[in-house]
């Protein structure tokens, strides 16, 4: 596929910084922190670009968190995301100042933009990367992805082609620490009549309570598999993750069957977590499962089959019938608990 | 009304083990399935077919063997199945996968009629890259509608759409010229089961067959050499030098002795060692 990019004149790496209903969302942090890396190790500079309504107030936490400049593009057309609208921005904008790598969050807004401004582009695409790496002398992106819901890696190259774009995962790069004394660019991109023409109108949209969102935020879980056995036997696990202070989840199978609501269904289809406890309760560990809680902390596993594929990726587990090792663990953390409490009070 | 509904088979992930002795997949026995997800979107095609009447047309690019795909498609109430199969095809990324089936979606407009909504799984089981629809929406120029949850209004003759999309955190409804693309999720519908003498019928059914020449493709933008991504290198991740530590006994001593490391090695937020403070 012939192609005259002049790869020289291609510099800097950019970060799509994603806004959901006025607000960033917090995986972009995390790709500014990945630029920065990836910018230190080539020396070249980290741009954020922001589109919406209003979110102009981000751009010094985008500068804290490690970009040298900011674009942002702000009118009320702009407010809510739409595929058409925002990627003939980012386009032009990407043609004007051709950076040389580009990541957007591997979300639903980002998944969509990426492909969108990479067939505009005809550049190289990487979805759903989990590890980013940097060739130096040949200023080439080495993005790693997991394939086959996620046991297997491959590093997608981009060689002669730019910008090199690549989605990223929320919650796979750390999540930088804001130097609020760092020093950046702000550039306010004129955007006109921007949605003229759009194909498409949001006519409304409904916020999800916060249960949507509780996995994200959980320090602990404790996640039902198929060997719970039945919806009146979750209790078990409730009564662990209220010892331990966290939250319940599922597996698949577990929220399929609709014991556990959609929201709290952890893996490939469900929602990817990084708690740092994870319990895993009589989970066998299928792929699906375990590509969306490996990045746990500790991860504990209870299961009757010491050849569980889980006790491949568990720190610590113990092999036996969860009916009498869970509400074991619930009657110790309890205890522990009570500890910890009584020592606070006395001292 | 005229569909294409774009699917994929795929190995059934579900089906595939970790050795337990290697850590490697074990892909042995694995059947081919079509894509989830593929299949809500059939029947999202085939529910307009039901109220306004059609033709509903599935593609898929890949070996012969992707006929039988196809072919439980056409069990499933489909109208033709196309199979984009050529050595020239193979290897292409999700850039040079929007190619091939622009290109046949192209062929499939001009003998067939024009085509209203081009419909496709949100993301496939075993790429899941979920790429492939927001790519091939741009390269028709038309709207890209994805992560549709349910369809709320559709007119054909209007050509307009209104559909719910679930995103993080929200649903958005979202209306939109027509054609679109619509990249359906599973909730959106409950998908139909063929019948047994549909089944036995679709195994003999004939599904056009197409090189890139059929399809008038450029060979030059089409699998390996049309794509710009390659694959530099792939592996199992690598092994985890700590194995799972196991704690035995009767089930309250091994609970109790597990909380216990749990504790003393800071893994519980909120929960400090006894005795911590002091030291």
């Amino acid at each position: 596929m012939p192609k005259n990019v002049n790869i020289d004149e291609w510099r800097g790496i950019w970060v799509y910084a994603e806004q959901r209903r006025g607000q960033v969302s917090p995986v972009t942090w995390e790709l500014i922190g990945a630029a920065r890396r990836l910018a230190d190790a080539i020396d070249t500079y980290v741009a954020a670009v922001l589109i919406g309504d209003g979110v102009g107030r981000y751009a010094d936490e985008a500068v804290a968190c490690g970009a040298d400049r900011v674009f942002v593009a702000e009118h009320p057309e702009l407010a809510e995301f739409r595929t058409e609208v925002y990627g003939r921005l980012v386009v032009q904008l990407v043609l004007e100042r051709k950076p040389e790598i580009f990541l957007l969050p591997a979300t639903t807004q980002g998944r969509d933009l990426a492909s969108t401004v990479a067939t505009d582009l005809a550049c190289g695409l990487t979805a759903d990367t989990t590890q980013l790496e940097m060739d130096v002398q040949k200023r080439m992106l080495l993005a790693t992805r997991p394939t086959f819901g996620g046991q297997q890696l491959a590093t997608i190259t981009s060689a002669n082609w730019r910008p090199q774009m690549a989605t990223v995962r929320p919650k796979v790069m750390p999540r930088p620490e804001p130097d609020p004394s760092r020093h950046g660019e702000v550039i306010r991109l004129e955007v006109g009549d921007v949605a003229a023409d759009a194909p498409t109108r949001v006519l409304k949209v409904v916020e999800e309570s916060n249960e949507s969102r509780i996995l994200d935020e959980a320090d602990v879980i404790v996640a039902a598999g198929r060997g719970i056995g039945s919806k009146a036997n979750l209790y078990l696990v409730e009564e662990l993750a209220e010892a331990l202070g966290g939250e319940v989840a599922g597996s698949r199978p577990i929220c399929d069957a609709g014991w556990l609501p959609k929201a709290r269904q952890v893996g490939q289809t469900g929602i990817t977590v990084r708690p740092k406890l994870y319990v895993a309760v009589g989970i066998s560990g299928a792929v699906q499962h375990v590509v969306g809680m490996m990045q746990s902390g500790t991860i504990v596993a209870i299961n009757s089959d010491p050849h569980a594929p889980i006790f491949q990726v568990a720190h610590v587990g113990i092999v036996g019938d969860l009916f009498k090792v869970v509400p074991a663990l619930t009657q110790a953390v309890r205890q522990r608990g009570r500890r910890a409490v009584l020592e606070t009070v006395g001292g | 009304m005229h569909a294409v509904v774009c699917i994929k088979q795929v190995p059934d992930t579900t089906e595939v083990r970790i050795d337990p002795k290697t850590g490697t997949l074990d892909r042995r026995g694995v059947p081919n399935i079509v894509n989830p997800e593929d299949l809500h979107a059939l029947e999202a095609a085939l529910e307009f077919r039901d109220r306004f009447g059609g033709r509903v047309t599935v593609l898929t690019m890949g070996p012969n063997f992707a006929a039988s795909a196809l072919r439980e498609c056409l069990a499933l109430g489909a109208d033709e199945g196309v199979l984009l199969t050529d050595r020239r095809f193979a290897a292409a990324d999700t850039f040079a996968t929007t190619y091939a089936l622009w290109s046949a979606i192209q062929k499939i407009e001009k003998e067939r009629g024009p085509v209203d909504v081009v419909l496709t799984g949100r993301y496939a089981l075993d790429g899941d890259t979920g790429q492939v629809g927001p790519g091939l929406a741009r390269r028709l120029r038309v709207p890209l509608l994805s992560y549709v949850t349910a369809i709320e209004e559709v007119d054909f003759e209007a050509k307009r759409i209104v559909v719910q999309r679930h995103i993080e955190g929200a649903v958005v409804t979202l209306e939109s010229r027509l054609p679109a693309v619509l990249t359906c999720s599973a909730d959106l519908n409950q998908v139909r089961y063929a019948s047994l003498p549909a089944l036995l019928a679709a195994q003999q059914a004939q599904v056009t067959a197409w090189s890139v020449d059929d399809v008038g493709a450029d060979p030059e933008q089409c699998g390996l050499k049309g794509s710009p991504t390659i694959v530099s290198k792939s592996f199992v991740p690598e092994p985890r030098t700590d194995t799972c530590r196991l704690f035995e006994g009767e089930p309250a001593e091994a609970a109790a002795s597990l909380v216990d490391f749990l504790i003393a090695e800071h893994r519980i937020p909120g929960f400090e060692p006894v005795g911590a403070k002091e030291a």
